[in-house]
């Protein structure tokens, strides 16, 4: 069989495997917080912001980098 | 498939890409009058304006704009700056702070704004220098606050055995000096350059199959322009949302600089 393409994008979506599952994990914990004790919710949104902030870098380190080695 | 059927047409479709970013108006090469570099200063005499009249006229009861920009001042002077900082020196950053949310937010939402539409943070170069300006704030507040030598014993968390005080300080060193301001500028830059590509092929296609497609596909036009329009409004969303975030790891990092030994 014969491909043609980039395979730099092969990388994006590789580099959004591990970031997808660490966003799904964080907010699952927030509502999970937020569902036990509702009067936590403005201490926790923050936190849980900052967290999907911090694994989403690597996605973006990826969708940079397709960029940078495409072609 | 759908390519050929295309091409048979006569016209085909270019998909958009990085170069559709780079939009001299002006002159040409290093130095040119950009789009973007346009579209900042249009969102600064715009800002400056809004904030302005939001504030002449301060009365107890608020008018409308003035209950916004409050809003807004609140946001970051209360949700951003006294919670993370801490009540004791937050209040000196708070400019630094609202100047930052409310250009970041302002630039995203040109993304969407009609006549505008140009996320000015898609070109590398200006997340870049807000996290530069970022950078050089909380290194410097950093080093007035535990001098010199304090400042590197500072990053190191209290409580390690010697063999594990070098590589953990040279780690804090790598995030301090490297990670946290190349993340902060791609963070910023990465989702509106996604965001507006992702808009641009969905409108941009959408109204090539819709005008150009060949039977069915006309079909798949309009549905491709419907995700553009469920796109806009997620979007939306996306660029409030990092402009919030930009602010948090900006008031962080500050936070993280000026903190007592822990």
């Amino acid at each position: 069989m014969n491909m043609t393409g980039d395979i730099a994008i092969l990388g994006y979506g590789l580099s959004a495997i591990g970031p997808g599952v660490g966003v799904g994990l964080i907010f699952a914990a927030y509502i999970n917080g937020v569902a036990r004790q509702p009067e936590a919710r403005g201490m926790l949104q923050p936190i849980a912001f900052l967290g999907f902030a911090l694994a989403e870098a690597l996605a973006i380190f990826g969708l940079a980098l397709a960029f940078v080695f495409k072609g | 498939m759908s390519i050929v059927a295309l091409a048979a047409e006569g016209s085909t479709y270019e998909t958009p890409g990085v170069a559709d970013f780079w939009q001299p108006l002006i002159g040409s090469g290093a130095f040119a009058i950009t789009r973007a570099s346009i579209v900042i200063m249009l969102s600064v005499a715009i800002l400056s304006w809004l904030l302005l009249a939001g504030t002449k006229k301060l009365t107890v009861v608020p008018s409308k704009g003035q209950f916004a920009t409050e809003s807004a001042y609140g946001l970051v002077r209360n949700g951003l700056g006294r919670d993370i900082i801490g009540s004791h020196d937050f209040l000196k950053f708070v400019p630094l702070l609202f100047t930052m949310f409310v250009l970041i937010l302002l630039n995203n939402l040109f993304s969407v704004i009609p006549v505008v539409q140009f996320p000015t943070m898609s070109r590398i170069g200006f997340p870049a220098a807000l996290a530069l300006v970022v950078f050089a704030v909380y290194h410097a507040v950093g080093f007035r606050k535990h001098g010199f030598v304090g400042y590197f014993k500072s990053i190191i968390p209290a409580g390690l055995s010697i063999g594990l005080m070098i590589p953990i300080f040279l780690l804090e060193l790598i995030t301090d000096l490297f990670t946290r301001p190349v993340t902060l500028a791609l963070r910023l830059f990465g989702n509106m350059f996604a965001g507006h590509l992702l808009l641009v092929l969905f409108i941009g296609g959408g109204e090539y199959l819709l005008l150009h497609g060949a039977g069915g596909l006309k079909i798949a036009g309009v549905g491709a322009l419907g995700m553009g329009f469920v796109m806009t409004v997620f979007e939306i969303l996306v660029q409030v949302l990092q402009a919030y975030i930009f602010t948090l790891l900006a008031a962080l990092y500050i936070a993280g600089a000026v903190a007592d030994e822990h």
